[in-house]
């Protein structure tokens, strides 16, 4: 039994799919996710794929700020996902709402609404930070 | 009676590996099509692994129920295959389990899910007469619907039947969820409709359907090999061209409308196969 479920969890750092959610970004995080994926960086090579559906997701890749608006939907994206599922803040503004932490609509980071794993700290983050922040975070699933 | 029991859990064990061995090329020779390095070879492995290790999520038990029948059918229409049956009977099992993927997803209230439902009933509608037609052309050929009456024939079936081999390859591109007709889910990135009929389904049952598709892509590849079913290197080297094609033409093309699909599909694939089955008459 106690080898199964270590089998499982090996298969589970092979092949991690990936949900990216936009928190109010300047789009700066969000092309560098993306950029994630171009032959360049090819995280296809590590079983990763971009899923737009949380609910075959295994990491939560965050990119921006949390405001009042747009927490419920965090949240509501978190709890679709099934479980074991990481979340991996990313930017500035993602660790703990950046520039914008002072602005009255501005909640602060991603920690404030949902468990965080791993955190990427970069204006942007670099896609190599991304790729490392994720990795780092396979070690938790 | 033990060795066909032997034979069947033989095909139900071993057509899955085989089926995810050929999903790991395609994102392979795909990858090198887009100049990336792409994943592994055991990856659809992995991925259909950890499927089952994660927490079991229905949106209702009928999904869960239809996730089940779907990869039944599949597993049984493969068996029946192996034992070289019936190819009308294998179609109509195969086409209950493709059913019962649609109602799965029909029976999730999630917009995509039903929008995606909708449109593999088009692609069901639009690629289940062309298998019949291709059916009937063996038929009209060898005379008898059974495997291993094709198997017993002399020569390969594609000297015969040319036409009805490119009215397969219509039918296998839309099985296999291959571009432009890859409406109702693709096996790339993300549509715009998220995952279109798999949507809902998650965790294990994902994992299911993932292995009822790989019987069904072998099952199709299957009916493949059987127009040259003289020996097996030739159905090796066929089936492999024609999967080579399918590739190329899913990384050369852009996703259609279903409008397009059905009716580009049904011109191109009744006209085809009428034209065969005068030529067959007339030689």
């Amino acid at each position: 039994m106690i080898g199964i479920k270590k089998f499982i969890s090996k298969m589970r750092t092979k092949s991690p799919w990936l949900l990216h959610f936009d928190c109010g970004s300047c789009n700066g995080c969000d092309i560098e996710v993306l950029a994630c994926l171009t032959p360049v960086y090819d995280v296809e090579r590590f079983g990763i794929i971009n899923v737009g559906n949380p609910m075959h997701a295994d990491i939560l890749l965050v990119t921006g700020t949390v405001n009042h608006r747009n927490k419920v939907v965090l949240i509501n994206l978190f709890n679709q996902m099934p479980d074991p599922k990481i979340v991996v803040a990313i930017g500035a503004c993602g660790l703990s709402g950046g520039i914008f932490r002072d602005a009255y609509n501005v909640v602060g980071g991603v920690d404030k609404v949902i468990p965080v794993d791993v955190y990427v700290p970069g204006c942007p983050a670099k896609p190599e930070a991304i790729i490392d922040g994720v990795v780092a975070g396979l070690s938790k699933l | 009676m033990i060795t066909d029991l032997v034979l069947a859990i033989f095909c139900i064990v071993f057509v899955p590996v085989l089926g995810g061995f050929i999903s790991g090329i395609d994102r392979i020779i795909t990858a090198r099509f887009q100049s990336r390095v792409g994943p592994p070879l055991l990856q659809p492995f992995y991925d259909v692994i950890k499927l089952f290790g994660k927490e079991k999520v229905v949106v209702n038990v009928w999904q869960a129920f239809c996730a089940y029948c779907y990869i039944a059918a599949a597993s049984i229409s493969i068996v029946m295959f192996f034992f070289k049956s019936d190819l009308l009977l294998i179609l109509f099992v195969q086409a209950v389990g493709a059913i019962f993927l649609v109602v799965g997803a029909l029976s999730s209230t999630s917009p995509f899910s039903q929008v995606g439902a909708h449109r593999e009933l088009l692609q069901i509608l639009s690629y289940e007469p062309l298998l019949v037609l291709v059916v009937v052309g063996m038929y009209l050929e060898v005379d008898s619907f059974k495997i291993w009456k094709i198997y017993e024939w002399n020569e390969p079936l594609i000297l015969k039947l040319p036409f009805l081999f490119i009215v397969l390859g219509y039918a296998l591109t839309i099985k296999l969820r291959k571009s432009p007709f890859d409406l109702s889910t693709s096996h790339h990135a993300h549509q715009e409709l998220v995952k279109g009929v798999l949507t809902d389904y998650s965790g294990p049952f994902l994992g299911l359907i993932e292995i009822a598709h790989w019987y069904e892509t072998v099952l199709v590849l299957g009916l493949c090999s059987l127009f040259w079913a003289t020996n097996w290197i030739g159905g090796f080297i066929l089936v492999a061209i024609t999967y080579i094609l399918e590739i190329i033409i899913d990384n050369v093309s852009a996703r259609m409308t279903w409008r397009w699909m059905l009716g580009y599909v049904w011109a191109m694939g009744i006209t085809l196969s009428v034209v065969n089955m005068v030529w067959l008459s007339l030689v």
